[in-house]
């Protein structure tokens, strides 16, 4: 077990293309982060560099106060579970297992390894296939067969590159769990790249979201969500996304494309003297206007919009209203679009909508809108204007300590519990949204169909 | 459905029998050739005639007269080209895996001399390697004979195990590292068990044309000291000048093809088997 600390930490390649360009994080002992981002953010050879796979261009690397930077991979002492398993084919699952205690040549026993490899493999359920090739098994248990290896090693730390992307849908959802409370259970501290956010909500302490290569924000999956640092992180967190709007601001009215809405005044006055901002709305900020209650109505705005189709889930359902921004509007949107992966779709904005709502494509409906959540960005920088550090400390500092109960009660049971991660109720604080469910039912609800939309 | 499917198995079959009646015809025919008798040969038949069948060709090699000749060529032959394909599979692993894993300046030039040797005819490079060997005292020497046939084998070596190398997946090695493998290690016990097919292809490649040439054999040897079985094959005579040795010839052609089927049949396993299946997702 151990901490391990990042401190403006660079990768340069050959043509001086900065990979990873002066990124700090303090990962503390026994704590799982996540580190996020669309493909070519450099999140993969920022692992690799921690695991020493990867040389490091400038800054340091300490592994419990120790500088690592010119330490071979052997001489860390991590394990690494590699997205396409990496197993030895020749080898049996047993001696799969065994590789790295083989390795470390006269520090066990016979009896020790043999000892080690059957508590590994009872842990991971692999006992029974102790003796067959990786060639035979499918893809979960060789998963598993992967971090046997990592786990029977007690590593310092345990390092996964997109582990799950090989899996289907159905399985990955199984195995985060498992990892989830297999890293509760041993309490190892736990580096994770993945591109899948419902991965990087549910399994994470903290998500570390990259972009180019450069931190953008480091923070519990909550605070990610309710108090995003800048437009980028806004945009790569949640399922669907956030939807940014172009507006004026005057006095405490926002003229946007959908219409006009009254924010509170504190809002309004952070982003005083911007002309053109952006707002930042969830989709699950609106509702059907008919089905808020009345008391809630006072803490939002309604429009009317024509909404172009509607999409019934079940528990809720989606609405999309197309609008029409302002050419250099839409040059940044596009950019936007691009920064995450996304193709630059037409502008629209996605509603989340009651499932008993009886608003439908083509209908001019009453939309209302809580604007106590809405945030507003600046066009230029993408910076969060609206945005409460405090608030959003205080929403991490009670992840961590969620964490270290949880932490304390999975190792006390022995066994982890069956509830993992635990922060993937991002959406809550959705109280206003609707008169039917409760709030966390129906934020259990939204993450659900976020892992659907991410699986797609 | 099963119509046509039995109707190709039929075709297939029908194919098959054919391409081996054909590949293995010449075969068949010099293992009768060499069981017949001197006076036999020239009767126009596939098999001995009955009652004829005789072992004396294989005595005449083995324990007759030519036994000189023909065992000390068989040994030279098996040493030389056991030796060649040792040293040839030895240090094509190495250059192989260099340049499938490594980026290096001058890495395609590697690849490309290592194609132009193997394309330069042989018969080209006989004449003055038969003279500077001489001058140098490597003329009927193993020695003389390893190091033009290492020249064959190589380049060949190389490409094929070169292409063989960039099919194992990178990762297991970083693995056995991460794993607490230095770099020797995660080579040996990461990769070599993986690359073993294709180095014994490679292996069996480079001694087939090791144990088959005949150029250099003939051209650089004087002596029993270093001559192969292919050109010792041209010195067997009859028991008089009018008799032709075809059988003798036959019985150690024979001889000669019988390590080859031999290596072929004990290495089967690794050279069919993939046993890069399964290492990364399947």
């Amino acid at each position: 077990m151990a901490s391990i600390t990042l401190n403006h930490l660079v990768k340069k390649y050959g043509d001086g293309f900065p990979a990873v360009n002066d990124v700090s994080i303090d990962i503390a002992d026994g704590e799982f982060i996540i580190l996020v981002g669309p493909s070519g953010c450099g999140k993969s050879t920022l692992l690799r560099m921690i695991v020493g796979l990867e040389d490091i261009t400038d800054g340091d690397l300490l592994i419990d106060g120790q500088r690592v930077n010119d330490k071979a991979p052997r001489d860390r002492n991590l394990a690494m579970v590699f997205q396409n398993y990496a197993l030895y084919p020749h080898l049996t699952v047993y001696e799969n297992i065994a590789f790295p205690l083989r390795l470390a040549k006269g520090k066990h026993s016979e009896d020790q390894v043999d000892k080690l490899v059957t508590e590994a493999a009872a842990t991971l359920e692999l006992t029974d296939h102790l003796q067959r090739k990786p060639a035979n098994l499918s893809g979960g248990q060789r998963q598993r067969v992967a971090m046997g290896r990592a786990i029977v090693r007690q590593a310092d730390a345990f390092l996964f590159d997109e582990p799950l992307s090989n899996l289907d849908a159905k399985l990955r959802g199984q195995m985060r769990s498992e990892i989830s409370q297999m890293q509760r259970r041993l309490g190892v501290t736990s580096v994770y790249v993945t591109h899948d956010q419902t991965e990087a909500m549910t399994l994470g302490d903290r998500v570390a979201v990259l972009k180019k290569g450069e931190l953008q924000q480091i923070a519990s999956p909550r605070e990610l969500y309710e108090q995003p640092v800048n437009l980028f992180v806004a945009g790569f967190i949640g399922s669907p996304s956030m939807n940014f709007l172009p507006a004026t601001l005057e006095g405490t009215t926002l003229k946007t494309a959908i219409g006009d809405l009254q924010i509170p005044e504190g809002k309004a006055a952070k982003a005083a003297g911007k002309k053109v901002v952006l707002v930042g709305v969830r989709p699950e900020f609106f509702e059907d206007a008919k089905l808020v209650e009345d008391h809630k109505m006072s803490n939002g705005s309604t429009f009317t919009a024509t909404l172009t189709h509607t999409e019934w889930l079940g528990n809720e359902q989606y609405g999309y209203i197309n609008f029409d921004p302002a050419p250099e509007m839409r040059e940044l949107l596009n950019s936007l679009a691009r920064d995450m992966d996304a193709d630059e779709l037409r502008p629209q904005v996605v509603v989340t909508l009651d499932a008993a709502s009886r608003i439908r494509g083509g209908r001019e409906a009453e939309i209302w809108l809580d604007t106590r959540k809405l945030h507003l960005f600046d066009a230029e920088t993408g910076e969060n204007l609206t945005r409460d550090a405090e608030a959003g400390a205080e929403l991490t500092r009670e992840a961590s300590e969620e964490r270290a109960e949880e932490l304390a009660n999975a190792q006390q049971s022995g066994e982890g519990q069956g509830h993992g991660g635990g922060f993937g109720s991002g959406t809550s604080g959705q109280a206003g949204g609707s008169p039917v469910d409760a709030g966390p039912g129906r934020a259990g609800g939204a993450t659900a169909a976020g892992g659907k939309h991410s699986a797609g | 459905m099963t119509n046509s499917s039995t109707k190709n198995k039929v075709l297939w079959a029908i194919v098959t029998v054919l391409v081996l009646i054909y590949a293995l015809f010449p075969v068949l025919s010099i293992l009768a050739t060499s069981f017949k008798s001197p006076s036999d040969l020239t009767s126009g038949k596939f098999l001995p005639s009955s009652g004829a069948a005789t072992t004396s060709n294989y005595e005449q090699i083995l324990v007759g007269d030519a036994q000189g000749l023909f065992l000390s060529a068989l040994r030279n032959s098996i040493g030389i080209s056991l030796i060649a394909t040792f040293i040839a599979v030895v240090l094509a692993t190495l250059c192989a895996y260099a340049i499938a894993r490594l980026d290096f300046p001058g890495k395609k030039l590697v690849l490309t001399t290592a194609l132009a040797v193997s394309i330069f005819p042989v018969i080209s490079i006989v004449t003055p390697l038969f003279n500077l060997w001489r001058t140098i005292g490597l003329y009927d020497t193993w020695l003389g004979l390893i190091i033009p046939y290492l020249s064959l084998t190589l380049p060949i070596s190389i490409w094929t195990l070169a292409a063989f190398f960039r099919q194992i997946p990178w990762e297991l090695e970083q693995a056995a590292q991460v794993d607490g493998a230095t770099t020797w290690q995660a080579f040996r016990k990461a990769i070599v068990p993986l690359a073993a097919p294709g180095v014994f292809t490679t292996a069996i490649i480079a001694f087939f044309i090791a144990w088959n040439d005949f150029v250099y054999g003939i051209s650089l040897t004087s002596t029993e000291a270093a001559r192969p079985v292919p050109a010792a094959l041209a010195f067997f005579t009859g028991a008089s000048q009018f008799e032709a040795p075809t059988g003798a010839i036959s019985a150690a052609a024979i001889i000669v093809t019988i390590p080859i089927v031999l290596l072929v049949l004990l290495f089967q396993r690794q050279i069919v088997s993939g046993l890069t299946s399964g290492a990364v997702k399947g």
